[in-house]
């Protein structure tokens, strides 16, 4: 851009006007986030149909269930982005917490015979302490050790929930959620409007803590951590402790998203506490973009409405047509979902968050002349100094 | 005493199962701090590579003798070559980004398995071995059957041939210094990206024998076989401190007798449990390890 | 030495910024064709990085010229075999591995045979404890087989980052005796916080500051002014010495 100098310049002059039109947009597009959640709130009471996006209109049942999951994932992906995105501690037994949530409520309320509301409160409490507990040991360790112990203590939860100790997980079967402990207006088809509002309403909460606790003093200390470790502690800071708060934050919001997921599906199933469950939340948070704001959320309602057409297409009319190189793999969920991540791993790094602006940097540079390189100095800095 | 031989013996199979996965774990982690999620994947393309040769799709291959041994090589080495290719494909072009490149693993790690069981099904499909190894032999009183001898005998001689590689060799010399200082590797003028490939290759075939031994030890081979093996191999891996290869032997003893005797005089299944509370008191004790090197 | 003489090695506005941070701004230095070029400077002023930089162990931009030769977009590997030994500033020397074996993992095919004769008569206590794990060594021998493995290949140039940080006095004259002679051979690109070694061993002296070239001329003239010693270096008599030069005072051979 040296030689670019004379005011006429065309260039020039594109850019000045793109950034205008950014100013002007930037303006509108920070009210999104409200618009959004008004457009949810209205959702409910919406007959409009979605074809392709959604079976139904977007009132019915089955759409709302299907939008109360996405958000209860958004909500769950923000959450342990916490982890990832935030203090970059990655995290493979998120799924234990999760499980926590919604196993120890469930069993509360069968075993004990408590009402819902208490039994949540106990389930939140446990799941809490549960997180604290092993966020302890395995923060003793860093970095990849760090991820391999957490995955160890899910893989022990999981066997655990697995083996049915005493009748009290259901085994393989799981359990499903006594009905006469649950408020009435939590139970029925008819009422599916208010686990949705249940849902969104996880999901506000758990923007709201997240953007709170990143803004926090200890925020910033966790984004400290997230890029230098070290430097941390040269501030006479130890990272252990800020860690481990992290750790416990996102445990608990797991372990609430559990207790909302548990009254979606109406009982506690043991593909929640699988490694796989954490890895489908770490695809979610990749895909949409970690330590973003929005990324997290965006990947997880991406994800979630995938994985459910997904299961259709690969039992669709149209992939059984398919010959057999292309059919045999699109019958399984997993090969896709796995293939896809990697795809995103390589040609999004970012997420999908990120998109908006990588097409913006393109089309510019190609503009411009330059090139993807040089107008992105920001994706190059993540190369360690040995 | 005939139970604790037999559990004893059992115990030392597991454990061979386990170095032979931890094994190249720890070898690839150490030198390039890549947690390959995709290993258990590796595993199960040695399981079916065996098992497709075994049961007669690949000429002079079969499920007796000379055939058997033959099968297992053809299942090793689409193994090791899985692996060459994953690294070539996959990881280097990450270089110097880790995360990414773990990432990358568990794409694959989901990818592959899924792609197994779409192709020869979901279910678990009975493993093809020489009557030789199927049968039992007497020690002090109990039947112990012929294929833990033959995993824990393979176990030590990939054991033994990794050492003599690492302390023998100029190749072996360059991934012992690798996991110690990477950079200083490749300014003494070697690239250090060659001993990269060759770590995957070794920690691929020992992977895939452990997948064709696996089946002998299991008696049938599923799509899953490789994933929930790589947990427990994780768990070595963490406690015999990463990189090296004698504390992941220890450590796969360890693990694999604890979960034998846990699992027969407690519970069913609380064997799993004890190991993880094992790695927990561990770390409490020693955060860096059995051999103290650091995480 | 006369100016005219080409140098060996000519580094021009290197850049290097990590994580975002900018740690070189710019920094010009040249390695003459014979002798010691010594690179000083106060800690924290961009030594070790300006040399990480030339062998390309960090990202880095501008130009680095060997020989006449670019080699700003070679990978550490191969630059090093076009004939640099390195020895960095915490010695880099492999503690599992014995004493032979660091020696043999410097061997370069393609270099000629290995000058072990040269190293083991400099360094005899290298023979000596040639099977022992270089983790078990004192710093001082520690260093000589990081000195010895750069002088194991007939290399055209060497980079010494430090030699003699937080060694005895004896063994920081024993390392200044092998470097002098080293010199006599191959050019030697020096970084040293020891003056009494710089004013020994150095003809040419090139001072950093805050990631930038703030000198570079003969070696005796920086030395001799008082002036821009307190000012480039931050020592001499009058007042005291900024924080940032602890290590840097004179005498100790």
């Amino acid at each position: 851009m040296t030689t670019t100098t004379q005011p006429k310049d065309p260039v020039r002059e594109h850019c000045d006007t793109a950034a205008g039109h950014g100013r002007r947009g930037r303006h509108l597009i920070r009210w999104w986030p409200a618009g959004l959640l008004l457009a949810l709130l209205a959702a409910p009471y919406s007959a409009l149909p979605l074809p392709g996006l959604l079976d139904g209109p977007i009132g019915s049942p089955g759409s709302l269930q299907l939008l109360a999951l996405c958000l209860v994932f958004g909500g769950l992906a923000t959450g342990y982005d916490l982890l990832l995105g935030r203090t970059g501690l990655l995290s493979f037994g998120h799924a234990l917490y999760f499980a926590a949530g919604g196993y120890a409520t469930n069993t509360i309320m069968l075993e004990a015979g408590l009402p819902f509301v208490t039994s949540a409160l106990l389930a939140l409490l446990f799941g809490t302490a549960l997180a604290a507990l092993l966020g302890a040991v395995g923060l003793r360790v860093s970095g990849i050790g760090f991820s391999m112990v957490t995955l160890a203590f899910a893989q022990a939860g999981s066997i655990l929930v697995a083996r049915d100790p005493g009748g009290l997980t259901g085994g393989e079967e799981g359990r499903a959620v006594p009905a006469n402990r649950l408020p009435a207006s939590l139970v029925g088809i008819e009422h599916t409007v208010n686990l949705y509002w249940i849902a969104l309403a996880y999901l506000v909460v758990t923007l709201a803590a997240v953007h709170c606790a990143v803004r926090s003093p200890t925020g910033r200390v966790w984004e400290g951590i997230k890029e230098n470790e070290r430097r941390v502690e040269v501030l006479g800071l130890r990272p252990y402790g800020f860690k481990l708060v992290a750790f416990t934050l996102s445990g608990a919001l797991a372990a609430l998203g559990g207790i909302v997921y548990l009254l979606l599906t109406g009982g506690a199933t043991p593909q929640t506490t699988t490694s796989n469950f954490t890895l489908s939340l770490l695809v979610m948070v990749v895909l949409g973009g970690s330590g973003s704001r929005w990324g997290p959320l965006v990947g997880g309602v991406l994800y979630t409405w995938a994985d459910h057409r997904l299961g259709d297409l690969a039992g669709s009319g149209a992939v059984a047509g398919l010959p057999a190189v292309l059919r045999v793999p699109l019958s399984q969920p997993l090969f896709l979902l796995g293939t896809v991540f990697v795809a995103v791993v390589y040609l999004l790094p970012g997420g999908v968050v990120r998109l908006p602006e990588r097409v913006r940097v393109t089309w510019s540079s190609r503009a411009t002349g330059r090139t993807m390189t040089e107008a992105e100095p920001a994706e190059r800095k993540e190369i360690p100094a040995s | 005493m005939s139970t604790v031989v037999l559990l004893a013996l059992t115990g030392l199979g597991l454990g061979a199962l386990y170095f032979l996965v931890a094994s190249g774990l720890s070898l690839i982690f150490g030198l390039m701090d890549v947690l390959n999620f995709a290993h258990g994947a590796l595993l199960s393309i040695g399981a079916y590579g065996t098992w497709w040769a075994a049961s007669g799709h690949l000429p002079a291959a079969g499920s007796g003798g000379f055939g058997f041994v033959l099968a297992v090589a053809f299942g090793t080495a689409t193994g090791a070559l899985a692996a060459v290719l994953l690294e070539l494909a996959l990881i280097r072009p990450l270089y110097a980004r880790p995360r990414e490149q773990v990432l990358a693993t568990v794409g694959v790690g989901l990818a592959v398995p899924a792609l197994l069981s779409a192709i020869w099904g979901a279910d678990a499909r009975p493993f093809p071995g020489p009557r030789a190894l199927s049968g039992t032999f007497g020690l002090l009183g109990a039947q112990i059957p012929v294929n833990r001898l033959v995993l824990t005998g393979a176990a030590v001689v990939v054991l033994a041939a990794l050492k003599l590689f690492l302390g023998g060799t100029r190749h072996g010399l360059v991934v012992r210094a690798g996991v110690e200082d990477r950079a200083m590797v490749t300014a003494l003028g070697i690239d250090v990206r060659r001993a990269f490939t060759l770590v995957f290759a070794i920690g691929g075939a020992a992977a895939a024998l452990a997948g064709a031994l696996g089946g002998l030890y299991f008696g049938s081979v599923d799509p899953g076989q490789g994933t929930s093996l790589l947990i427990f191999a994780f768990v070595v891996v963490v406690m015999g401190g990463m990189g090296s290869i004698t504390g992941a032997a220890l450590a796969s003893v360890a693990v694999g007798l604890v979960q034998q005797f846990a699992n027969y005089y407690t519970t069913a299944g609380l064997g799993d449990l004890a190991v993880v509370v094992l790695l927990a008191a561990l770390l409490l004790a020693r955060p860096r390890g059995l051999t103290g090197r650091l995480a | 030495m006369n100016g005219s003489e080409t140098p060996l090695l000519t580094v021009r506005e290197l850049r290097v910024v990590i994580g975002g941070r900018h740690i070189l701004h710019g920094v010009d230095l040249d390695v003459a064709a014979a002798g010691v070029t010594a690179l000083l400077g106060r800690n924290g002023a961009g030594k070790t990085t300006t040399v990480r930089g030339i062998l390309g162990l960090v990202p880095r931009t501008g130009s680095v010229l060997l020989d006449g030769e670019q080699t700003i977009r070679l990978a550490t590997h191969t630059l090093v075999r076009r004939g640099i030994g390195y020895a960095p500033e915490d010695r880099g020397v492999f503690a599992g591995l014995t004493v032979a074996e660091n020696l043999r993992l410097a061997e370069r095919r393609g270099a000629g045979e290995p000058a072990y004769g040269l190293v083991h008569e400099l360094f005899p206590e290298l023979r000596q404890r040639a099977r022992q794990p270089a983790g078990t060594l004192s710093g001082g021998q520690q260093q000589m087989v990081a000195i010895g493995r750069t002088l194991l290949n007939g290399n055209r140039l060497i980079i010494a980052d430090e030699p003699t940080k937080g060694l005895a006095p004896k063994v920081v004259t024993e390392v200044a005796q092998v470097l002098e002679r080293a010199a006599q051979a191959v050019p030697v690109l020096l970084v040293e916080q020891n003056l009494a070694m710089v004013r020994r061993l150095a003809e040419h002296c090139v001072v950093l500051a805050d990631g930038r070239t703030s000198y570079r001329g003969p070696a005796a003239q920086l030395l001799a002014d008082a002036d821009a010693m307190r000012r480039l270096l931050g020592v001499g008599r009058h007042g005291a010495a900024p924080a940032g030069a602890v290590r840097t005072e004179e005498g100790g051979v």
